[in-house]
């Protein structure tokens, strides 16, 4: 016996999904007594009823004086589905006298709808309304004060505990440290070698074409080395490590909060903080300049080879570079990557810490991290470039 | 009403199954038969297959050798619209639930009525409520899958499970993490639905109170041997069995459990 109906009357397995093959039929008629007579029959199925079901409803309007029986007698079949529409008939709002009757219910269909008070029905689940306008102004300045409290209370348990690491290196999990930064750093080298090198050919040729009007191709060098040392190295190289990283140390401990891991290692009495976001960091801070460095030196392999198709011996270029280039420029570069890295896993690691329940909230997160660690890295970019100009570096 | 008073065919068959992963056998060769309406129980000790063995019935891994019959048509290896029509044929409860956490237990419930009718919105909607009120969540229609207790969640999923009227429903742990009063209400609610809908149950448990409960046949797995133990009504096993250590499954937790 299946849904309501022995074996032999369901169809076979193959064709139950069709829709409407040997469906559900609707037939009015007027009834002896003036009543209307709507004669269902076939299969009420979620696959048969659904053309079905308005037109039901519109002769229901259309007789919203008369009295209306809904005969079942020659229904073959009839699901879940088929119970909400005869149930959807019978909790229409009608004029006295005017009801709408089942007859001839089979007594599976009267099984069927046994657990059910069509009246308890009239009224629509009052589904989630938005907040007004007011609501949500509140609302949003309350998150933004929250969010606020959270990173500064991140920020000092954050520093706390990358504090406590330094004075107690031995109480640092450098293992974890290790494979993360293996995971960020030297899994992220053909990535950033090939926007690097990219970056100085673009660069030097763009710069080339407009300079050799001028006879002046050779300080090409000085503009590629300058912008990769300066900006572009350490900028694009966070960007990297922000879509690589940020997105991925989010994601992680996301995962993690969602699978109460996190819960777990509170209770064991070890601070999630010391646990997850120092190694981070820390791994963090050494592979960004790292990886600026890296950067910076495949960016000029760039130029220099395009300058080469100009004519300019590498010797030369490498000359240029090397008076160019003052070991304040350089060391300016790292400091900001070094820096950007610090910014970078603190972002990721607050996101995945923020993260709420349920599986979208660690796209949600993972999401923010980047968003947050890119517009932090753009807007500290340009506090450097004032304060490095007000110090003369 | 059975046809010309004969047994029904079964919906399920389980034939000469073998299944593993990398190569070495869970289980091998297991042959069963589950009658139409039947609530047929997975048991087995801690590792001994019972939740992979579900996970092939489903679909969801491929066996090393044998074959899944559904309703009649074989459910192993087919591909296509023939497989998505024996989809169709079951729902599937998992053990955490496995609700959409983004959406509200109504579109939970509506995903699979959008996806495969042609119902008008109105329809789908309320389909879906009397589902949610057939497993006693009426009036949480909105909310989250994160806002309602963990044995609501498993009768959502069961809600979910029941959308497209299927025969046959799986439940994979039912019980698992539920307290006693709550896995008893479950337990009730799966032969509610069994006597309402006449459909068909495979559970996959060990807690001993719901097989009791809910089961009218068993399957014992063994680990050991990677085959079926003993099957048969839990109650006649726990007594009758053969086999001592069945006997000693049963009737050591069923005295603890009461």
């Amino acid at each position: 016996m299946f849904n309501g109906l022995p074996w032999s009357s369901r169809v076979p397995v193959g064709k139950k999904t069709s829709v409407n093959e040997g469906g559900a039929q609707l037939k009015v008629s007027p009834g002896p007594a003036g009543e209307c007579i709507l004669e269902l029959s076939g299969r009420l199925d979620a696959y048969t009823i659904g053309p079905l079901w308005p037109r039901a409803g519109r002769m229901l309007e259309d007789h919203v004086d008369t009295p209306v029986r809904v005969d079942l007698a020659a229904v073959d079949y009839c699901d879940g589905a088929g119970v909400a529409l005869l149930l959807d008939l019978l909790r229409q709002t009608r004029a006295p006298g005017a009801e709408v009757a089942l007859v001839n219910v089979p007594t599976k269909v009267a099984q069927l709808l046994e657990p059910f008070d069509a009246r308890a029905l009239s009224g629509t689940p009052e589904a989630r309304r938005a907040p007004g306008l007011g609501r949500r102004l509140g609302d949003g300045v309350h998150d933004l004060g929250r969010d606020l409290y959270n990173h500064v209370v991140f920020v000092g348990e954050a520093a706390a505990a990358l504090a406590h690491g330094l004075a107690h290196p031995s109480r640092v999990r450098w293992k974890d440290a290790l494979r993360i930064a293996q995971e960020a750093g030297v899994n992220a080298l053909p990535i950033v070698a090939l926007i690097a090198f990219l970056m100085g050919v673009i660069l030097a040729f763009q710069s080339a074409v407009a300079m050799k009007q001028f006879g002046a191709e050779i300080f090409v060098a000085n503009l590629v080395a300058l912008s990769l040392f300066r900006e572009l190295g350490p900028l694009m190289t966070a960007i990297l490590l922000a879509g690589r990283s940020a997105s991925a140390f989010a994601a992680e401990i996301g995962t993690m909060k969602v699978n109460e891991e996190l819960n777990a290692l509170t209770t064991m009495g070890l601070d999630p903080v010391r646990f997850l976001v120092v190694t981070r960091v820390m791994a963090a801070v050494i592979i960004a300049p790292l990886l600026t460095i890296f950067a910076d030196l495949v960016g000029l392999m760039g130029g220099a080879m395009v300058m080469m198709t100009f004519d300019v011996p590498l010797v030369a270029f490498m000359n240029q570079v090397s008076q160019a280039v003052s070991p304040g420029d350089f060391l300016g570069g790292l400091f900001k990557a070094t820096v950007f890295g610090l910014v970078i896993a603190g972002v990721g690691c607050l996101r995945g810490l923020e993260t709420r329940t349920g599986a979208s909230a660690v796209g949600i997160s993972t999401t923010r991290a980047v968003v947050s660690a890119i517009i932090l890295i753009v807007v500290l970019d340009g506090l450097f470039a004032v304060i490095f100009f007000h110090l003369g570096i | 009403m059975q046809p010309d008073s004969q047994s029904p065919p079964p919906i399920i068959q389980v034939r000469d199954l073998t299944l593993g992963f990398g190569g070495t056998p869970l289980l091998a060769h297991l042959s069963f038969d589950i009658a139409p309406g039947e609530i047929f129980v997975i048991l087995g000790g801690s590792g001994c297959g019972k939740s992979t063995l579900l996970k092939h019935m489903i679909g969801l891994y491929e066996p090393m050798a044998g074959e899944v019959v559904i309703g009649g048509e074989v459910f192993t290896g087919t591909e296509g619209q023939a497989r998505r029509d024996i989809l169709r044929r079951f729902g599937v409860m998992y053990q955490m639930g496995a609700l959409f956490g983004s959406m509200t237990l109504l579109e939970n419930v509506r995903l699979p009525l959008e996806e495969f009718t042609d119902l008008p919105d109105e329809a789908m909607d309320l389909v879906a409520r009397l589902k949610l009120q057939l497993v006693g969540l009426a009036g949480f229609e909105q909310h989250m899958p994160a806002e309602i207790s963990g044995g609501m969640q498993k009768r959502a999923a069961i809600a979910r499970a029941m959308a497209l009227d299927p025969d046959i429903l799986f439940l994979d742990e039912p019980s698992a993490g539920l307290d006693p009063i709550t896995s008893a209400e479950l337990d009730q609610l799966i032969l509610r639905l069994s006597r309402i809908l006449g459909i068909t149950f495979v559970v996959v448990t060990h807690e001993l109170p719901s097989i009791f409960t809910i089961a009218d046949r068993v399957i014992m797995l063994d680990k050991e041997t990677r085959g079926i133990l003993a099957q048969g009504d839990p109650a006649h096993l726990r007594d009758h069995s053969e086999h001592p250590w069945v006997r000693r499954f049963f009737n050591r937790e069923a005295t603890e459990a009461s």
